[in-house]
């Protein structure tokens, strides 16, 4: 993998030009959504696209979630590539229906003859101070259902890279953008621009021994600063930045856990029958002879979405990483 | 006086002039459903049809029969009989050209069927073996959609494409009374308007929805009605009239084909058996209304007209009948084999690749069954 930064760019403007790259180069891939024709969406990430290929290529839906997504159904079913704007997270739900009653099974159903490769792209996550329905992390219910991939860039690379490959994937991919993220600027080749590793596979951003911190998308760069802020401590944190949800890269997480013999998962959404819960136990059933302490969770406390002016109390921040990170060390002191 | 007023200050400009968009009485339906037999219309119709028509309708009923008789034997797990509606089955598949697509709903297997598919494929959902047993593009039929109205849009999309590769595909979506009150079913309606999109939908409006009737569904005049509010033609049609329905349909097919947007279709008709054999009609209906709707028998009206007019003799409907029996026969037979069914393609369809986690699945499994199976061989020996 090439690691030469040669350009920063913000994660909107890798996606766009990802968005732009494959519509250029597959005639069959169709954007659609709410405001994602003349404005460029509401983020901008679709900006310039129905210019330059066309309002049947980049298409503003009337404003129905469910249609939208039903509709993408039945021209995926017709050979073409759906790539299709929830215009924010919470607004995502009303299409659930056809995501889960059809867009997850029709390939099962139909025994193989009937793929759906339609990528659902989610502005997701808080941090930006939004209103109520425009912070929620819904990856749960989406890992939830069989069928589906889930992804969540955290890097500008990774947003470039696995927006191509969810797009060029024969399955449907829910393919969630931390909004927060979406102006935050890192390094990226626009030389070898696909080259970061494939969906389904995690990668080691930091390396450490102390302990792994498990996390994705919005909670990666928090984990990074945690790491950084441990080192202070006496702590050298691994950071696993999982980069899909589905499929699950045990491999990986659990090679690092092994090494450490502790972790902590991090991510804002909910902890109680959140995903946090979900690694946990994997890495407890392959890990548990390795483990120095239990696996900890900090996750975003069990209540609706607060108000943005109390947000940053309910997303786990870099301090609540490290008390959960002093947590671990009780057997050793102890 | 007001005080806006005493200064003079205040001149109230009436809004911008408001137009409609189009003048909605071309979309209405008419006041009575549109029928062709027994009428000056019938006159007009293709005898050849009208004989087609004939023996699928006959065919479809024997099919109704045969299915629902195959629930009492234990091999279908349950069947939603479409006896009564068969003209808007039958219409639904002929209405089509062969590189139109057919979008139904759990109820229409007959109309599946009419288009080609293998009648044993066509009952796998309701088998219980798998869910689609037949490939969608072989016939041009989606997989019959159990949540209701859900398919609607999904024709919306299939069509719209269709027209962006400039292919002249037609898609007909199914779907009943009570599935028009779902949310799928606006939104299917207002994309297809907006999109204009070659899409025609066919409700099928039997009475009930397993035991709410229309009253309760609905306040609108008619569902036909609905049509006017998204901007397309809603029509109104005897949907126990093979020939009107045909006739109705094949209008919109072409309306749709020749780039002039989706139509509605109204359909009205009814459920004579229950909504499925596990459902107890009499809770919720009379016997009256029931033999009232008997005496409009789909098959009956067109036999009918077809011997009125010297179209059909008796041989010609003993010879449907035979068809009929023929068919029949050979779903029974195939349909009291048991399936063979391979439990570890459980995993084959889930992903284009399979992942790490269902390859682990897979293997427990694997495990599982190569134990039961040894089990079994011991068994077998210790007998022997
Ligand atoms: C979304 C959804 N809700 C509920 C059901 C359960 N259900 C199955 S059939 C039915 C009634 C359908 O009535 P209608 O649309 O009139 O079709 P018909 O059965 O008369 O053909 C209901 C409520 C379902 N299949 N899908």
């Amino acid at each position: 993998m090439t690691t030469v930064a040669v350009k920063p760019a913000t994660m909107a403007q890798a996606l766009t030009r990802a968005l732009r790259d494959a519509m250029a180069a597959d005639p069959t891939v169709h954007v659609m959504g709410e405001d994602v024709g003349t404005l460029g969406g509401v983020f901008r990430v679709t900006d310039g696209l129905a210019k330059e290929f066309g309002e049947d290529r980049c298409t503003d839906t009337p404003l129905a979630e469910a249609g939208i997504l039903g509709t993408a159904v039945g021209m995926a079913m017709y050979g073409l590539r759906p790539v299709v704007e929830m215009q924010f997270d919470a607004f995502a739900y009303p299409a659930f229906e056809q995501l889960i009653s059809h867009v997850s099974r029709m390939r099962n159903r139909t025994c193989g003859r009937m793929p759906l490769p339609i990528t659902v792209r989610v502005p997701y996550g808080g941090g930006i101070g939004g209103v109520e329905h425009h912070s929620d992390s819904s990856e749960a219910y989406y890992m939830a259902t069989p069928g589906l991939h889930v992804v969540a860039p955290a890097t500008v690379a990774d947003a470039y890279g696995l927006l191509r490959q969810a797009i060029a994937s024969d399955d449907p991919v829910v393919f969630l953008e931390p909004k927060r993220l979406y102006w935050s600027k890192d390094s990226w080749n626009p030389e070898h621009p696909t080259d970061v590793e494939p969906i389904g596979r995690a990668v080691v951003r930091r390396s450490g021994r102390s302990a792994t911190l498990i996390t994705y998308g919005p909670s990666l760069p928090v984990c990074l600063e945690a790491a950084e802020a441990a080192q202070a401590e006496g702590w050298d944190l691994e950071v696993v930045d999982l980069r899909s949800l589905v499929p699950f890269d045990d491999e990986t997480v659990c090679a690092s856990v092994r090494r450490t013999g502790r972790a902590v998962v991090v991510h804002e959404s909910t902890g109680f029958g959140g995903p946090g819960g979900e690694i946990a136990t994997r890495v407890t059933e392959r890990c548990f002879h390795h483990l120095e302490a239990p696996v900890l969770r900090v996750a975003g406390f069990d209540i609706p979405y607060p108000p943005p002016m109390l947000e940053r109390h309910h997303l786990p921040g870099v301090d609540r990483i490290l008390d959960a990170v002093a947590r671990l060390q009780w057997e050793a002191e102890g | 006086m007001t005080v806006m007023e005493q200064r003079g200050a205040y001149r109230p400009s009436p809004p911008p002039a408001w137009q409609p968009r189009m003048d909605p009485a071309p979309l209405l339906p008419d006041a009575e459903p549109y029928r062709v037999l027994g009428t000056e219309a019938a006159a007009k119709a293709d005898p050849e049809l009208l004989r087609r028509l004939y023996a699928q309708l006959v065919r479809g009923r024997r099919y109704n029969t045969q299915a629902t008789a195959l629930t009492k034997q234990g091999r279908l797990a349950v069947y939603p009989s479409s006896t009564g509606q068969e003209a808007c089955e039958v219409a639904a598949a002929l209405a089509l050209e062969e590189r139109d697509w057919l979008f139904p709903s759990y109820r229409d297997t007959l109309a599946v069927v009419a288009r080609g598919v293998d009648p044993v494929e066509a009952l796998t959902l309701l088998r219980g073996d798998w869910h689609s047993g037949y490939d969608p593009h072989t016939h041009r039929v989606a997989p019959l959609s159990t949540p209701l109205a859900t398919q609607l849009p999904h024709a919306v999309g299939l069509a719209h494409a269709a027209r962006l590769k400039g292919d002249d595909v037609v898609a007909l979506a199914l779907v009943g009374d009570g599935g028009t009150s779902e949310g799928d079913f606006h939104e299917a309606l207002n994309f297809a308007a907006v999109w204009q999109a070659p899409v025609v939908f066919l409700v099928q409006n039997n009475g009930f929805a397993i035991s709410v009737p229309l009253a309760k569904q609905t306040a609108a005049p008619s569902l036909a009605h609905k049509a006017v509010g998204y901007g397309m033609p809603g029509r109104l049609v005897d949907g126990n009239d093979a020939a009107a329905v045909h006739e109705v349909l094949s209008d919109a097919v072409r309306h749709a084909r020749a780039g002039g947007g989706p139509t509605l279709v109204e359909a009205v008709t009814y459920r004579i058996e229950a909504h499925t054999n596990a459902d107890d009609a009499t809770r919720y209906r009379g016997d009256a209304e029931v033999a009232a709707w008997r005496a409009h028998d789909p098959i009956e009206l067109l036999e009918r007209e077809l011997t009125a007019r010297g179209l059909l003799d008796e041989a010609g409907i003993e010879a449907a009948r035979q068809d009929a029996e023929e068919m029949a026969a050979d779903l029974r037979e195939r349909m009291n084999r048991d399936p063979e069914l391979d439990p570890m393609a459980l995993f084959d369809h889930v992903y284009a690749e399979t992942t790490a986690q269902l390859r682990e699945q897979r293997a427990l499994l694997r495990a599982e069954l190569e134990a039961e199976q040894e089990q079994h061989g011991e068994q077998e020996g210790g007998a022997r």
